[in-house]
């Protein structure tokens, strides 16, 4: 692995590198905005079959027995799966680019086997001549269920009596396997100092309750895959995911298969958020291949979707935080119940990592629960289980602020987390800009432009994210006119083709627009982890960086044979290669005298970087409230973000206010809506409400750099942690505006009415 | 989908004839917009679909000192596109500059949001509080039904198999009258109603009386309701919080709403009152503006 070269870090991007911190126009946005650019489901093949799912219409049900002769015997009908056509998993874990997995749970969520564990579970297949006749049959697939009872929060799932998900589940308690079955899959404890001493050094002590609703991560484009098993036994499928060399993993441990056999072609993807790195569709497309001899295409419904995708998980969360005379805080405990859907592995680990990551805390204390539900397995969603965690710490600080009459943001500067600050989990901060983010919303004109008006407020909140850093491969070939072509594996979510290539570019110091970027399949290019973690910018663009130093060192080599001079006499620098006596060759000139003089010019470039450097951001809203309605208008937002170097600032920005509208959604109108059966209502966008541009003020961005030690050009990943402050900040700006403390999300019309008119009753006027 | 055959009549009465004949396994397709998602969906299952679009009749924007006639298939872009429409009956342009977006605007039609019978339909109150009747053409002839007896359910309405709505007629508007429709959203655009309120007053010369009133709710039961004693009590009042707040508690004792994902009974029955006072209050701006033509 390369080290960092100390030397070309700044403190600014302004006016220190040619390429990097400039907005070139994408290079895949001729494609995008002209339509031409090709998504999953335009995936179209010579004699290709679409197919259809069956799907439990009941949230908890043993399957008794399932019938497909109807459905197979349905004129243009030609093949139909369900799980007995899976390779058995039992017993078998695998590491799959989202930590450990056990295959059999996987397994039964691609297929349903004895079991189905939440409305919406996939348990046949049927390709057939068209839809419409997959859609019939699917009809005319028999199941036999038995019903059993749902249990739909974590509190619920919690109690000894509730109903059992999994009979072989017993809880990891603090690493001690219980002799009975749960539905707590994992208990799991963090210690730092003596608690008691630290509450008892407080001068104030609060203590509250948080509930969070299941919220789905929303992207537009719904999952596909179109599989081709071919007479050969290799597999090739076409889909949209985040993760293309760890769907092909899946794909291959679900079928059993080497995964040497499983190619991914990764298609444009519309949108993704984390939900789209576990698989779903790939293993039945692929059987339906096998099973019909022919290219077989899935695509899910939006009420697939929301029914069976990943969401992230609802949560009850306990936060305690005592804080001293002197403004400091003393003591922090948090106790924090997540819901993982129908099989263990929500992200309570890392909600109990970060829920007291933005501060200095002396003693603390973190308990977290895995606790499964009759809900969809829940997934990766933007800084999972942090945005939880932040709502229910942050809304504690300001109520702390409040009783110490303490300036909410010179409270966090005093206690924020710092370079070698220790978390409560363990690790020590490297260099970290917390502080400069709350400083910088201290210092912005909105903080500084007083608000008034009737039933206003205003509220700030900070969060994190770790990020992670993951391998990744890039490759580039100088072309002969002195362009390069750029193949790497990352999937392109946010503009990530840009800032990939610009760091190459930057390197080689060529324009970006002289890099020509394309994400290949994974017979192409070196394994490459998934689109996820804030990584790709970091970690494939550190690819990028090493594949422009491969680059150099060659056409070094080629000027040193030109000039028939020793290597060492020959430098890179200034976008060419010079050399003794003032020789010197362009890029552009070199690419073209080493394509005379020798064999072709690649670059190689793989990484695996340790240090991806935490994202700190902190967040300020005006809101104003309708006090007869408890709608909530959003007046202006500002957000803060430490990005350690913003490569193309556009898209940093583009990053920072897509996460805090997700985080708008969340915290206003966005829920799964269940009835007491465990069917969600609000299968659909008319009413699992996201906000719409008409709902939002322009999200304006205040972009700090503080750059990532761990970094050539110090990256710090993005795009995670602008989701965490939001519903936070909103909460404490709805409590300036009302008098109001909103404790449970979202903070919907009818929830914040309902408090408003409590607190009229209590105040005894109408 | 489910196979269908298609039909487009251009007259009322191969229509009806239409619909006769298929006694119950037609589906009208007027702008589509419902009707297309509930085939897709498997909720209908219809052996022929009716298209009325192209019979001239139902296509009528028609004001004359009777009043208003609407034809039953009139996209609503014409209807809040027409400045007379805007100017007497404010509540049906309210109503139908919000009904989905743009797209959905130049399809949707208001006969059709009112045959498709669901409780939270934006422009039904603005109807109601309008006092529209409803024309219906049937195998045995012409009649009309007040708008507010039209729906009898959720989904469901007078409509005998065979009948078909032909047109919404709506009495001329007075001097010093005015009327609003509005609704409450948990976002600003591309929603349905939690609870939506019409009303439309006639006011004495001076702008200081109700003359009379008429007030409709939405989304506060299986139907939208007129609220006859929230009306009724307002006539020979002043205007003014007295009078409203009367109103107000009136239109909430009528409303009998659900907890559902849009909101509690709580929500809705407290707001049914506060847009009662809204819908009210922009009528009466309206009326004062209004002096007659």
């Amino acid at each position: 692995m390369a080290t960092v070269e100390k030397e070309q870090q700044a403190v600014s991007t302004n006016g220190h590198y040619k390429v990097i911190g400039t907005r070139p126009i994408r290079h895949d946005g001729v494609d995008k905005v002209t339509g031409r650019a090709r998504y999953g489901a335009d995936t179209r093949l010579t004699g290709m079959l679409p197919a259809a799912m069956l799907r439990s219409p009941h949230a908890h049900a043993n399957i008794k027995s399932i019938d497909t002769s109807k459905a197979e015997a349905l004129p243009g009908v030609r093949a139909v799966v369900t799980s007995a056509d899976l390779p058995d998993a039992t017993d078998r874990v695998a590491n799959l680019g989202e930590g450990t997995v056990n295959l059999k749970h996987l397994s039964d969520n691609v297929l349903a086997g004895d079991k189905v564990l939440y409305r919406g579970h996939a348990i046949a297949a049927v390709a057939a001549d068209n839809i419409h006749i997959a859609q019939e049959a699917v009809k005319l697939i028999q199941v036999e269920y038995e019903l059993l009872p749902p249990v739909l929060t974590a509190l619920e799932a919690m109690k000894p009596d509730a109903p059992l998900l999994h009979d072989d589940l017993r809880t990891d308690d603090l690493g001690e396997i219980a002799d009975t079955p749960s539905n707590v899959a994992t208990h799991i404890r963090f210690e730092k100092g003596d608690v008691e001493a630290g509450f008892a050094a407080a001068e104030v002590v609060v203590e509250r309750e948080f509930h969070t609703a299941t919220v789905h991560q929303g992207y537009i484009e719904p999952h596909n895959a179109t599989a081709l098993w071919n007479a050969d036994g290799h597999i090739t499928i076409w889909m949209s995911t985040q993760g293309t060399c760890t769907a092909p993993q899946q794909t291959a441990e679900l079928l059993d298969l080497p995964v040497s056999r499983v190619k991914v072609v990764p298609m444009e993807i519309g949108g993704g958020f984390g939900g789209k790195i576990s698989v779903y569709l790939p293993p039945v497309a692929a059987i339906l291949s096998k099973k019909t001899g022919r290219p077989v295409q899935l695509v899910m419904s939006r009420t697939d979707v929301f029914e069976a995708t990943g969401p992230t998980p609802g949560s009850a969360i306990r936060i305690k935080m005592g804080v001293d005379g002197q403004g400091r805080i003393t003591a922090a405990e948090a106790w924090l119940a997540y819901e993982a859907g129908a099989y263990p592995g929500s992200p309570v680990g890392a909600g109990a990592m970060c829920v007291f990551a933005c501060y200095d805390v002396p003693n603390g204390k973190v308990d977290g629960y895995d606790i499964v539900v009759n809900k969809p397995r829940t997934n990766a969603y933007r800084a999972p289980g942090a945005t939880n965690a932040a709502f229910a710490v942050e809304t504690v600080v300001d109520e702390i602020c409040e009783k110490l009459k303490l300036d909410p943001i010179e409270f966090r500067i005093n206690n924020g987390a710092k370079k070698g600050t220790r978390r409560i989990d363990g690790p020590v901060y490297p260099r970290i800009g917390m502080e400069e983010t709350m400083a910088a919303i201290r210092d912005c004109e909105h903080n500084r432009t007083p608000l008034e008006g009737k039933h206003r407020g205003r509220g700030v909140a900070t969060g994190f994210w770790f990020n992670i850093g993951l391998k990744s491969t890039a490759q580039a070939t100088v072309n002969p006119d002195g362009t390069v072509a750029l193949i790497e594996g990352s999937t392109d979510i946010g503009g990530t083709r840009a800032s990939i290539a610009m760091q190459l570019a930057e390197t080689l110091g060529i324009a970006a627009e002289d890099v020509v970027p394309t994400v290949v399949d994974t017979d192409s290019i070196g394994y490459t982890d998934v689109t996820g973690g804030s990584r790709v910018t970091f970690a494939t663009g550190w690819a990028a960086y090493l594949a422009a130093k491969d680059i150099q060192g060659q056409m070094i080599e080629r000027a040193a044979k030109i000039w028939d001079c020793d290597v060492t006499a020959v430098d890179y620098k200034d976008g060419g290669v010079v050399g003794p006596d003032g020789k010197r060759f362009s890029f552009k000139e070199i690419a073209a005298e080493a394509h005379k003089i020798g064999e072709p010019v690649i670059g190689r470039g793989s990484a695996d970087p340790q240090e991806p450097g935490g994202a700190f951001g902190t967040h300020l809203v005006d809101v104003e409230v309708d006090m007869d309605t408890g709608k909530v208008t959003i007046l202006r937002y500002t957000a803060a973000q430490d990005v350690g170097t913003a490569i193309h600032p556009a898209y940093v920005e583009g990053q920072i206010q897509g996460g805090a509208v997700q985080g708008i959604g969340w915290a206003l109108n966005e829920e799964y809506f269940y009835d007491d059966q465990g069917t969600m209502r609000n299968s659909t966008y008319l009413d699992y409400r996201m906000p719409t541009t008409y709902d939002l003020p322009m999200i304006d961005t205040i972009i700090v750099e503080v750059p990532n030690p761990g970094h050539p050009y110090g990256v710090r990943g993005v795009g995670e942690v602008p989701i965490v402050p939001p519903p936070a900040a909103l909460a404490n700006a709805i409590y300036q505006a009302t008098g109001v403390r909103m404790h449970e999300l979202p903070m919907s019309p009818p929830r914040l009415l309902h408090e408003i008119l409590k607190q009229r009753a209590s105040n005894g006027d109408q | 989908m489910h196979d269908f055959e298609y039909e487009a009549p251009t007259t009322v009465a191969d229509a009806v004839q239409l619909l006769a004949n298929h006694n119950g396994s037609a589906r009208i397709l007027a702008g589509g917009t419902d009707l297309i998602d509930q085939i897709r969906l498997g909720r209908f299952a219809p052996e022929v679909v009716v298209d009325v679009k192209k019979i001239a009749d139902l296509q009528a924007l028609e004001i004359s000192a009777d009043g208003l006639k609407l034809g039953a298939a009139t996209p609503c872009y014409r209807i809040y596109g027409d400045e007379a429409v805007c100017r007497d009956y404010s509540a049906l342009a309210d109503a139908t500059k919000i009904i989905g977006g743009a797209q959905i605007q130049s399809r949707a039609s208001v006969g059709g949001n009112l045959c498709n019978s669901g409780p939270a339909a934006d422009s039904t109150p603005a109807l109601i509080a309008l006092s529209a009747r409803a024309v219906i053409a049937g195998p045995g002839g012409t009649r009309e039904v007040p708008v507010e007896e039209f729906c009898t359910g959720p989904g469901k309405n007078v409509l005998q198999p065979g009948e078909l709505l032909t047109a919404l007629v709506m009495p001329a508007r007075p001097a010093h009258s005015g009327s609003h429709y509005l609704r409450f959203i948990p976002r600003n655009e591309m929603d349905i109603a939690v609870v939506g309120a019409g009303a439309s007053v006639v006011l004495d010369a001076a702008g200081e009386t109700f003359v009379s009133a008429r007030i409709a709710l939405g989304a506060v039961a299986a139907t939208p309701l007129y609220a006859k004693e929230a009306s009724e009590l307002l006539a020979g009042k002043p205007v003014g919080d007295e009078a409203i707040e009367a109103a107000m508690a009136a239109s909430r004792k009528i409303a009998v709403p659900i907890d559902d994902m849009r909101g509690t009974v709580e929500f809705r029955k407290h707001v049914t009152g506060v847009l009662t006072r809204r819908a009210l209050e922009k009528a009466i701006a309206r009326a004062r503006e209004n002096a007659g033509s």
